[in-house]
């Protein structure tokens, strides 16, 4: 299905949608606050924007140096060129050392590769740890925001999936109640894991460290008792020094919920004696990106989730209208990449209100790049052909300002004259909830023509 | 309202073309003449070259690039020659200003110049004729929708995301007008749901994004709703009269042409 479906269906339960529209603005003004009381606020965004930038001009480079730096910390660097490769690499580090049970801290990546289904395929348990990632796994449905997986889930449904996966009572709704539920079910999940998988926030190429932001502390429990650690990552996530890192830190929890600073940040610089640690990098389309300069941009994305926050049409048809694993206005650009015939409809659920640029932390242009996508749409001809027609149509009309001239006499007339049953016929998806305008004897060009005329006989 | 008494002064000093966006001119022309009576009023009497049609902003937004290039062009031929090219229309100038350098020949210094030399009505006023408080009068609390391309392409307003000051023009147009009243929003500059196609292809989004800047303004006391674009206005009154709200819109440009006019009648 296309967006605009998925849309409507969506606001046909106006309520809720009103809901979800709510809880998001709120962490929008929440990030306002925050960022407001940065003086340097502007300042960070830049710097931010320019380190990204710099990193990407040197990719090659500083992947080799975060490599060989990790490296000599204990840590064993894995490439894949795409999510298969994830996969396997991930599959085959955990059964070479028999792991059964999977705990897992929240992965954008890995949701990218669909690591799950991959590996619960192959007999491993896979348990999400993060609570809003757990109560989508749970209900067998996908995150529907980055950073705030169920954001489109009520207290209420809350409960009632607790109640049948972990026996809490019927009809509960209380958070803190549920969240005590959770964190018993969660605890012994961790206590029994083999291994802990976690995304990265980033990765610093000077130290071969990684850097994990957590609200719940479940990266570091999830890592702490077992002897494995898998830290997953895009190679995006890369910066040069360690002193960028407050930068990023900042700026990433304020935009993203609001906060100062992630409850957790925690740094890791190779295993702990007698423990593993993998990082496996991972491509998957990235370097396709990379390549183009006009997309180029979105590789700076840290995942704050705030271009989705702030988004009106987001917030307002929700991250599984998107059908893609990044919702919002970033996926609306990194997932047409990739597969630009399934999400060709993802480019237009967009104004081009350009909220999403303005309040994007490391200053990616996104609606500019949303228009540009628009055209590379164009240009596989995946715009749909009614409107290529009608944009070429309309085209020749307004290039010729005769017909321009009469054919606007002519809408006008029809609108002043036409019986009101036929203009908002069923087909007129602008009069569903909408008057059209009232059309005017005389066009502006008519009305100012007769007042030169008046001035000049004066 | 006749011409100023610095009419001729200034037409010595600059021509200034009139671009009135064509769903302007076809159904909202008492704008395009708002737009050239406040003009007037400071000074300068803009011409209406009659070739115009559309920036071509429908067909680049639909990523249609060689459908709106003729119209580009066109609007190059036009325009040309001009000092100053000036629309009641942040979108439509937005348009011309970021987006030619992509649909014209890039050695056209013809363009290079129309582009530049393309702006905004309160832009106009603000920056290039230095108008600082109008004296007028409207005794109307008005709400003032700020349209996006002119706050976040154009930056003719302080966008509620950016964390540093900026003035805002229109508002400040208006501000010194006797009897002005402004509403206070729940969302300052939350998009209308218009979007050009968007409107049609999105129904659904839309409407419930126009109902809720609507109810914004409903709930902040709004009588006359006002914004420097009228397609955000075409697709808010659309809801606003659907809804039997009783509430006006009014384009910023109106607002002043009647503000100046009460005040100073047949200046």
């Amino acid at each position: 299905m296309s967006h605009p479906a998925l849309a409507r269906d969506f606001i046909a339960n106006r309520e809720r949608t009103q809901w979800h529209d709510k809880a998001l603005w709120f962490v929008r003004e929440k990030r306002d606050r925050m960022a407001s009381s940065v003086p340097e606020w502007e300042l960070l965004r830049e710097t931010a924007s320019a380190i990204k930038q710099h990193t990407l001009s040197l990719l090659p480079d500083y992947l080799e140096q975060f490599e060989s730096n990790a490296a000599k910390l204990g840590v064993v660097v894995h490439w894949a060129a795409d999510a298969h490769e994830h996969n396997e690499i991930v599959l085959g580090i955990l059964q070479q050392r028999n792991v059964r049970r999977l705990v897992k801290s929240k992965s954008m990546l890995t949701e990218e590769c669909h690591l799950n289904p991959y590996l619960e395929q192959h007999g491993i348990e896979v348990v999400d740890t993060d609570l809003g990632e757990r109560i989508v796994q749970l209900r067998k449905e996908t995150p529907s925001h980055i950073v705030l997986p169920a954001i489109h889930i009520k207290k209420e449904e809350v409960g009632e999936c607790f109640h049948e996966h972990l026996g809490t009572k019927k009809g509960a709704s209380d958070p803190k109640y549920l969240a005590e539920a959770a964190r018993h079910h969660l605890r012994e999940r961790f206590c029994r894991a083999d291994a802990g998988l976690t995304g990265v926030n980033f990765a610093i190429a000077e130290t071969g460290g990684i850097v994990i932001c957590t609200n719940e502390g479940n990266a570091d429990l999830g890592v702490s008792l077992p002897k494995l650690h898998i830290a997953c990552m895009g190679f995006e996530k890369l910066i040069p020094r360690a002193a960028d890192l407050g930068v990023f830190l900042r700026l990433l929890a304020r935009s993203a919920t609001g906060q100062p600073i992630t409850t957790y940040s925690s740094h890791f610089h190779g295993p702990p004696a007698g423990c593993e640690l993998h990082i496996v990098i991972v491509d998957n389309g990235r370097t396709e990106i990379f390549r183009n300069p006009e997309f180029r941009r979105s590789l700076n994305c840290i995942r704050c989730g705030a271009c989705m926050n702030t988004c009106p049409v987001y917030r307002r048809s929700g991250g599984h209208s998107y059908e893609a694993t990044v919702p919002g206005p970033i996926g609306s650009i990194l997932t047409p990449i990739q597969t630009p015939e399934k999400h060709s409809s993802l480019p237009f659920a967009c104004t081009l209100c350009g909220s999403c640029t303005d309040v994007c932390p490391v200053k990616i242009d996104l609606h500019h790049q949303l228009f540009a996508m628009r055209e590379v749409l164009d240009g596989k001809r995946l715009i749909g052909a009614s409107k290529k027609l009608s944009m070429k149509l309309v085209s020749g009309v307004l290039s010729r300002t005769w017909l321009y001239n009469l054919l606007g006499t002519a809408a006008r007339l029809s609108l002043r004259w036409l019986p009101r049953f036929l203009i908002y016929n069923p087909l007129n998806a602008w009069g569903r909830q909408r008057e059209l305008p009232l059309a005017p004897k005389k066009t502006f060009r008519q009305q100012f023509a007769e007042r030169q005329q008046k001035d000049d006989k004066r | 309202m006749s011409q100023s008494r610095y009419v001729e002064s200034l037409e010595i000093l600059m021509k200034v073309a009139l671009f009135i966006p064509c769903y302007v001119d076809q159904f909202y022309p008492e704008v395009g003449m708002a737009t050239a009576s406040v003009l007037e009023h400071f000074g300068v009497r803009a011409e209406f070259p009659t070739a115009q049609t559309c920036c071509g902003q429908p067909m680049a937004n639909s990523g249609c690039m060689d459908e709106a290039k003729p119209l580009a062009k066109k609007f190059v031929d036009v325009f040309d020659g001009f000092d100053y090219i000036v629309a009641p229309s942040g979108s439509c100038v937005s348009m011309v200003r970021n987006h030619y350098d992509h649909l014209c020949d890039p050695e056209d210094q013809r363009a290079a110049t129309v582009r530049r030399r393309t702006l905004e009505l309160s832009e106009f006023l603000t920056q290039v004729l230095n108008v600082g408080a109008v004296t007028g009068r409207f005794a109307h609390k008005v709400g003032l929708h700020q349209s996006c391309h002119g706050l976040r392409e154009l930056r003719l307003g302080p966008s509620s995301e950016v964390m540093s000051p900026r003035a805002n023009y229109v508002q400040n147009l208006l501000a010194d007008f006797d009897g002005i009243q402004f509403s206070v929003l729940s969302r300052p500059d939350e998009c209308c749901g218009f979007g050009g196609t968007f409107a049609v292809a999105e129904e659904a989004v839309s409407c419930m994004m126009g109902d809720d800047r609507v109810n914004d303004h409903v709930n902040a006391g709004t009588e006359v709703m006002t914004a420097g674009d009228m397609s955000c206005l075409m697709h808010l009154d659309g809801i606003i009269r659907r809804r039997k709200i009783p509430m006006r819109v009014m384009h910023f440009a109106e607002i002043m042409a009647e503000a100046i006019e009460a005040k100073t009648p047949g200046l």
